[in-house]
């Protein structure tokens, strides 16, 4: 069924920074073969496509399309040699209509061609007809709903004619009927003879769809194969579920205090069209620790922005018994919400010390230098590495000192996002510990979001489970291993890179 | 064609366009040649949209081109003794030549660096015309020997036909396949570049084009004045004016920067009377058009319904 081999990489390996991000990663794709990139959110797999196209360069490897070397082209270079994306966030153009950016893609990369060729509008019409945006193609992009900007996004790939389709998440925020006539797009592209990569997070989804997957963990091949053979490898298992499942638990004291710190309810956030969050309620008690569980795009990131003061949201959040609506996001921060997100958000350019002083710049200097030998206890590395401009520090370490930031405001709540992002197993027991040791030394109460369940499970009070921006499940962990263990551990949904010793 | 007869831009301009033409007939010669000067301007203007609006780039210095295009084609003038056609062609390659050797570098920088380029670019174009004073005139100017022409009505009618035409091609180039290769390059280069576009080679194109009809309106303009100065056309009050200009009539319209333009002139003009006061108003009027209207006069009137 499959053709000669389209796209070969080899060795390829790719570094922010103090972060590996590709490691030495290789795979072939044939003509009329779907091969699936899965892995965690942060496992390197958004990287590899941006090295496919062009648009990050690698520190080493090969990109081969046809068998010609395409790695140090620029991007519409590698565009026009044949290699298509569909990114998973793009800006169409905003006031023209559907049929003009689908006519966009069809344009040479000429100055002087400035009439369209009169084939540019029939080709245009009919693949909008063929993605199923016949009835809107006279409408302008901000009047169409999510999917069908996703299909319009997809009419532009279409429109090149790639021999390779580079396609990062498409089902992502798709309601079902949609995930079927995206699948059938995708597998129209496969019968064209086009070889297609396509990266997600979930095996299960792409499973019935692919050819063949490739499992990455931290930037490395872990695994590759038919997708049935990969799921039921007992090593993928391992590896992408961890190991068992532990409480370390905190006994005691915690739930008895019947106040609520932080008190959330009806919260929904609307992102445009998408829905991000929907009713969510949820309350945490002060010197408690509360995991906020859920994959990728559950909306964990959406719950703590809110929180924050950093979008608009519909319900009610309480801090103190305080309403947190009418405030700033400079605000809540101040009356003690302190996020330490996802991305870090280090200044990169500022050393370790500089850092972590502007995290305590409204401390008196005497509380500030207390507060910054317990956070040199806490978090020994960033002793050492004081001096050190914070961009060129390992993944690990910047996630340290981004929540040693954070404590050095002494916040009220902390909220960590994802701080396992993109870690290693020896990084997460690390954190792991100093998560422990905080605990033990400061009353602090904390809001924990993660994908990673063996992360999250050991120090939580109380879970909740978000899914597809709704909570689903809330209880204890030792009730979460009896009840929901069996349903997220059975089934390979995404579940990161735990301990892979 | 039955959609260019339906829009209601092409009816806006040709009502403004009918107006234009019969003003000479009751106008003063002096309220015609404030508009001549903001007919120039609003060529200024147009060119800087193209730039900032499909392109996505900020040129702080649209004054450098102007400046290269008037007093390239008035030393031609001078020292040469060349017609005005001929002062004008090298006023623009002038102008061309200066605005590539400027963008090629400054292209390669990324976010708020091209734009400081550009504004140092006119920095050091005025200093150089100080320092040759003895070619330039330095800050005193120098005059041209010939002019456009004396009659007031003849050098409006110059002016109209040359907005008319600049804003024709103008127009015409940010509605074509070009002007939609440009926008997706100016909203999201990754994409563009996804697309298969080269997003700097576009750039640059659309930067020389800008240039020519900057420099061509420049030296038109000292030809009209028959005189150019580091005052009237390359001081970054000016290029801050055509700027202001630009985003009151309405960003990626192309025609809003030129009404843009001419209202910005003729207000200037209107309230001269205020005295120090006038700046002031002027400004304060601009900066709420700005502000409530962040897409412009002509950007809202068209656009009202474009979700942001």
């Amino acid at each position: 069924m499959t053709g000669p081999v389209r796209l070969e990489v080899r060795g390829l390996t790719k570094r922010f920074g103090g972060l590996v991000a590709v490691k030495n990663l290789g795979f072939d794709i044939r003509a009329g073969e779907i091969l699936g990139v899965i892995g965690p959110n942060g496992s390197g797999k958004s990287t590899v496509m941006k090295l496919i196209m062009g648009i990050e360069r690698p520190n080493a490897g090969l990109v081969k399309l046809e068998g010609e070397d395409i790695s140090r082209w620029p991007s519409h270079r590698i565009a026009r040699a044949g290699i298509g994306i569909v990114f998973q966030h793009s800006r169409p153009l905003r006031r023209q209509t559907v049929l003009e950016n689908i006519k966009l893609a069809l344009l040479p990369d000429s100055l002087w061609r400035l009439a369209a060729h009169p084939e540019v509008d029939v080709n245009a019409r009919s693949i909008a007809e063929r993605v199923g945006l016949g009835a809107v193609m006279d409408q302008v992009p901000s009047a169409l709903s999510f999917g069908d900007l996703r299909r319009m996004e997809m009419a532009k790939a279409i429109a090149r004619h790639p021999k390779v389709v580079l396609l990062d998440e498409p089902f992502a925020g798709l309601a079902a009927v949609e995930v079927a006539a995206f699948s059938e797009l995708i597998k129209r592209f496969r019968d064209e003879g086009r070889a297609v990569l396509l990266v997600d997070h979930n095996v299960k989804s792409v499973a019935a769809l692919v050819d063949r997957v490739l499992v990455m963990c931290l930037g490395e091949n872990i695994a590759e194969g038919k997708a049935e053979d990969v799921m039921s490898s007992e090593k993928v298992r391992h590896v992408y579920l961890g190991g068992k499942l532990e409480h370390v638990g905190r006994r005691e004291e915690t739930s008895n205090a019947q106040e609520h710190l932080l008190e959330v309810a009806g919260l929904g956030v609307h992102y445009g069209k998408a829905q991000a969050l929907e009713k969510i309620s949820l309350h945490v008690h002060e010197g408690e620790f509360v995991s906020v569980v859920g994959l990728n795009g559950a909306g964990k990131t959406s719950l703590f922005n809110a929180i924050s003061g950093l979008v608009p949201y519909a319900g009610e959040i309480n801090f103190r018994g305080q309403c947190l609506r009418s405030m700033t996001a400079g605000a809540v921060a101040r009356n003690g919400v302190v996020q330490c997100p996802e991305t870090r958000e280090l200044f990169g350019d500022m050393t370790v010390r500089e850092n972590l002083d502007l995290g305590g710049h409204h401390l008196p200097a005497s509380s500030r230098a207390r507060q910054l030998a317990w956070l040199f206890e806490l978090f020994p590395v960033l002793e050492e590495r004081q001096a050190q401009m914070s961009r060129t520090l390992s993944g690990g370490e910047q996630q340290m000192l981004a929540i040693a930031r954070a404590l050095m405001m002494q916040p009220g709540l902390l909220m960590l996002d994802e701080p396992t992002l993109g870690l290693a197993p020896v990084i997460l027991q690390q954190l792991s510990s100093a998560l422990e040791k905080l605990r033990k030394t400061v009353k602090t109460t904390i809001l924990l979001g993660e994908q990673n369940v063996t992360f999250a499970l050991p120090h939580a009070d109380r879970i909740y489970v978000l899914e597809h921006a709704r909570i689903v499940w809330e209880g204890t962990p030792q009730r979460f291993v009896a009840e929901m263990g069996a349903v997220y551990f059975d089934d390979t949904e995404a579940h990161p890179c735990a301990d892979l010793q | 064609m039955r959609r260019l007869l339906r829009s209601r831009l092409l009816w806006i301009a040709v009502l403004v366009l009918g107006v234009a033409a019969v003003l000479p007939l009751w106008l003063s010669a002096y309220v015609l040649g404030v508009l001549t000067a903001g007919y120039y301007f609003g060529v200024f203007a147009m060119s800087w949209d193209l730039l900032f609006g499909f392109a996505g780039e900020v040129n702080f210095g649209p004054t450098f081109l102007i400046g290269l295009g008037a007093y390239t084609a008035a030393i031609v003038n001078s020292r040469l003794g060349l017609g005005i056609p001929w002062c004008v062609l090298a006023g623009v390659a002038s102008a061309l030549i200066g605005g590539l050797l400027l963008a090629i570098p400054a292209l390669r920088l990324r976010g708020p660096y091209f734009g400081l380029v550009t504004l140092v670019a006119v920095l050091l174009l005025q200093n150089a015309i100080v320092i040759f004073a003895g070619v330039t005139g330095g800050e005193i100017g120098m005059t041209v020997p010939d002019v456009l022409s004396l009659s007031a009505v003849t050098n409006y009618w110059y002016a109209l036909a040359f907005l008319v035409i600049c804003a024709i091609i103008l127009f015409g180039l940010s509605r074509s396949a070009m002007g939609l290769i440009l926008q997706a390059s100016g909203q999201d280069p990754m994409e563009a570049q996804a697309l298969g576009f080269n997003v700097t080679k576009h750039k640059l194109m659309a930067f020389s084009i800008s240039a020519v009809f900057s420099g061509m309106a420049g030296a038109m303009l000292a030809f009209y004045m028959g005189a150019a100065s580091v005052g009237t056309l390359i001081d970054i009050s000016i290029a801050v004016q055509i700027i202001i200009a630009a985003v009151l009539g309405g960003r990626r319209t192309i025609l809003g920067a030129a009404l843009g333009a001419v209202f910005l002139i003729g207000a200037n003009e209107l309230l001269r009377p205020l005295g120090q006061l006038n700046t002031f108003v002027v400004s304060a009027l601009a900066l709420a058009v700005i502000l409530f209207f962040p897409d412009g006069l002509l950007g809202h009137a068209l656009h009202r319904k474009e979700a942001k």
